[in-house]
Formats: C-alpha cells, sequence, structure tokens
C-alpha cells in the first residue's frame, strides 16, 4: 500500500507540476468553459425565476464538455515524449499512475470549476455562497468520477485515430450518471429554499468506487505497450 | 455447413411462428385492444439484445483474461447483434407509444438507459474502426466493453431515481403486474425465437470475423 502511494504522490506532483509551469491546460479551459456558459445565456431567458432551475444543469454540461477537452493530454503527452515506459517501470504498480493522473485531473477540474462558480452565479442570477460548503463536496465528488473515467477513457482513446473526436464520444455516455447526480443535487442547493441531497452524494460516490475499483483490476491492461 | 443452414431454418421458423401466434392466437387486451401486439416484439427483442449484451461482456473479460482471438470475435459479433436487436428495441417504442401514451418518446428511465445502452455499444464499434493493429483493437474494445457494460446500471439508477415517472414493470414485477395467462404462451415462444435468432446470427457474424481475422493474416503473409 505505501509504495503505492508514494509513487501516486512523486507522479501526482510532475503533473501538478507541469500543467503549472505553463498553464496551458487551465487557461485554454477556462476560456473555453466561459464561451459556453455565455453562449447558453444566449439560448435561453436568463431572467426568469426559471434559470435557477435549469442553470445548474448548464453548468454540469459545460463542466462535462470541459473535461472531455481537459483529459486529453494526460496520456498524449506521455506516449508523443516517448516517456510511457519510463514512467510504467517506475512504479511497481500501474495502479499508481492512475490513481495520480486521477488525482490531478480532478485537481484541474475542480480548479476551473471553483474559478467559473462566481463567473455563472452573476450570468444566470443564482446564489451559491450560503451553500458554499454542499457545492464544493458536490464539485469534488462529481469532479473525481470524471476525471477517473475520463483518465481510463484517455489511456483508451490516445492509442487510437482520431483521438480528439474519440474521447468524447467514448467518454460522455459514460459520465451521464454524473451529470443526472450532480445536476440535482446543485439544484437543491441552488433553490429558494436549499436542501441537500445526500442521496446524490452517496450516488456519485458510488460511481467513483465503481470505476476506481475497475481501473484498479484492469488498469494495467490499458497501458501495455 | 448442413448444420447451420438447419440452425438458421429451426430460427426464422420460430419467428415465424411467433409472429403469426403474436398477432392471430394471443387474446385481445383490454384497454389497448391489438395495439398492444407490438408488445411481443417488443420485449422479446429488447431481452435477447441484453441477452447479446451480456455475452459480450463475459467475451470481453475472457478476452482481457486468456487473449485468445476467438472471443473478441465472439464480443464483436454480440455488440453487433445485440445492437441490431436494440435498434429494433427503439424504433418499435415509439411506434407503440404514440397511439398508446400520446407521444413518441418520454424521458423515462428504460428508455433512456436503453437509448444509452444504444449510444456506448456504438462508440465500442467506432473504437474498434479507429485501431489498426489487431491485438490493440481487441484489447481496447473488450476494455472498454467492460466499462460500458458497467456503467448501465448506473445510467439506469441515476436515471429512475430523479428522472422519472415510469410506469411499473409488467413482467416479474410487483403482485398485481403480470401477463394474462392467455398471453404467456405467445410471449415465452417470442422470447424463446428470439434468442434462437440471436443465437443463429451471432453464430454467422462470429463465423465472418474468424474469416475475416483469417483473409488478414493471409494477406499480410503474402505481402511478408
Amino acid at each position: 500500500m505505501m509504495p503505492l502511494l508514494s509513487n501516486a504522490t512523486a507522479i501526482f506532483g510532475k503533473e501538478v507540476r507541469t500543467e503549472f509551469r505553463s498553464r496551458e491546460l487551465l487557461s485554454s479551459t477556462i476560456v473555453f468553459v466561459l464561451i459556453v456558459v455565455v453562449l447558453f445565456s444566449f439560448t435561453l431567458d436568463t431572467n426568469s425565476n426559471e434559470s435557477r432551475r435549469f442553470a445548474p444543469g448548464l453548468l454540469w454540461l459545460a463542466f462535462l464538455f470541459a473535461s472531455s477537452l481537459m483529459m486529453q493530454p494526460c496520456f498524449l503527452r506521455e506516449r508523443t515524449n516517448d516517456t510511457l515506459s519510463a514512467l510504467r517501470s517506475s512504479v511497481s504498480d500501474t495502479f499508481a499512475i492512475f490513481l495520480a493522473k486521477i488525482a490531478a485531473n480532478a485537481l484541474f477540474l475542480l480548479l476551473t470549476e471553483l474559478l467559473m462558480l462566481p463567473v455563472f452565479a452573476v450570468m444566470f442570477n443564482v446564489s451559491f455562497v450560503a451553500q458554499f460548503p454542499g457545492i464544493l463536496l458536490t464539485f469534488f465528488v462529481g469532479s473525481l468520477g470524471i476525471a477517473t473515467a475520463g483518465t481510463a477513457v484517455a489511456a483508451i482513446s490516445t492509442q487510437a485515430r482520431m483521438r480528439e473526436l474519440l474521447l468524447p464520444v467514448l467518454l460522455l455516455p459514460l459520465l451521464a450518471p454524473i451529470l443526472v447526480a450532480s445536476t440535482e443535487v446543485t439544484v437543491g442547493l441552488m433553490s429558494p429554499d436549499p436542501f441537500m441531497q445526500w442521496k446524490g452524494i452517496g450516488f456519485l460516490a458510488v460511481f467513483d468506487v465503481v470505476f476506481l475499483t475497475a481501473l484498479w483490476l484492469f488498469g494495467e491492461y490499458l497501458l501495455e505497450e | 455447413m448442413a448444420k447451420r443452414f438447419l440452425f438458421g431454418l429451426v430460427a426464422i421458423a420460430l419467428v415465424v411462428g411467433a409472429a403469426y401466434s403474436s398477432l392471430l392466437i394471443a387474446p385481445e387486451e383490454r384497454t389497448m385492444g391489438a395495439l398492444y401486439r407490438i408488445f411481443f416484439l417488443h420485449v422479446s427483442c429488447a431481452w435477447a439484445g441484453l441477452t447479446a449484451f451480456s455475452i459480450c461482456f463475459a467475451a470481453n473479460l475472457l478476452y482481457v483474461w486468456k487473449r485468445k482471438e476467438k472471443y473478441d470475435g465472439l464480443g464483436v459479433a454480440c455488440a453487433e447483434v445485440g445492437l441490431a436487436f436494440t435498434t429494433v428495441v427503439l424504433i418499435t417504442g415509439p411506434i407503440w407509444a404514440k397511439p398508446a401514451w400520446g407521444i413518441y418518446w418520454t424521458w423515462d428511465a428504460r428508455l433512456t438507459s436503453t437509448f444509452i445502452l444504444w449510444l456506448l455499444y456504438i462508440s465500442y464499434l467506432l473504437l474498434r474502426t479507429l485501431v489498426e493493429e489487431a491485438d490493440r483493437r481487441a484489447l481496447l474494445s473488450a476494455l472498454f466493453g467492460i466499462f460500458a457494460f458497467i456503467d448501465v446500471p448506473i445510467v439506469f439508477g441515476a436515471i429512475r431515481w430523479w428522472r422519472t415517472q415510469h410506469p411499473a414493470p409488467v413482467i416479474m414485477g410487483g403482485a398485481n403486474s403480470g401477463l394474462d395467462t392467455a398471453m404467456r404462451p405467445t410471449f415465452w415462444l417470442a422470447v424463446l425465437a428470439m434468442h434462437v435468432f440471436m443465437a443463429f446470427l451471432i453464430v454467422e457474424r462470429y463465423g465472418l470475423e474468424r474469416m475475416r481475422g483469417e483473409v488478414e493474416m493471409l494477406r499480410q503473409e503474402a505481402e511478408g
């Protein structure tokens, strides 16, 4: 257990350092989410009270689309730089690579979400401040699920042709349960009398555990040379 | 060859028998009249499709474990056949729903998860066309097939909890559900017929996939 965690921490550190050196991934994803949110606002009447009902769904949809772009480089970079086999031989269990990439992807996604939340709240006229801890928890379990499935699918799509198109096609249908559950929880939290749907949080946690277990069992085959 | 021909004949005879029975023998339904007769085709195809996807899942697991080419062939055969049956379900459903419910489509748990199941297996087949190397294609698609199959119950759970006002299950539902006894023989005949037909299609498709593999190998040798 210990070498797994220390390996994963080391790779996680590498991922975060690489990203924060350029901040390419974060900055382009944030711009992308911003564009999607603005374009959504043109298609709907954002001044009505209805916006409390549909806005969280749009927000999560934007995050889902963003994630399908954000997960692209995590294995592609290793392949183009030919570092994957070195990475594989440096760890005792390939699951450490997945753990690290999932943690890094979840962190980047969570950062994007937290930066976008205030912008979104202003544009769609919803309040979130009082319910912030609940929203943070929802973002966390939701993003962890997106990152887990996304990292697994990215490992598949990087080995195929047309990978940029293939990743969203493979990933988005898998993420349907996350979209449903996290939207419902967020709608509850952003409603006029806010409430927390623990059932939804539990559901998201189940998704996370199921896909983490699947990756733990089958992950090593995804990285076979 | 003769065996396969016989198998196909039996499968087609069963399907024709089931069609005859569901259109002419089964009694009228109290509220829907003759309209409900599409139920026999709709539900038996749905079950046959799910069976094919379950075999596909087993074949995917076996491929990852044993790395035998035959399991890859079985996986793709089952995925395609399951997709064909699910397509029939997705077409007959709206045809039935329009006169019965007044709408073609509703975002109910079973409809939506069937649709997502259908999309996931289309993605599975799409992935197969985009990986060149045979071993890698087999392994990656098997792994994606495993992820897709375990996702489906979660999709169903999510939609059932949050987004549905679905009608209660008729078969194997609660105490007051269930088919009229006079409809039962036709229903089980339809289920049997569709499963035999599904098995026949899988066997044929599997044979085709093996042949394709052989041709590819021979071509590589000739070019070699």
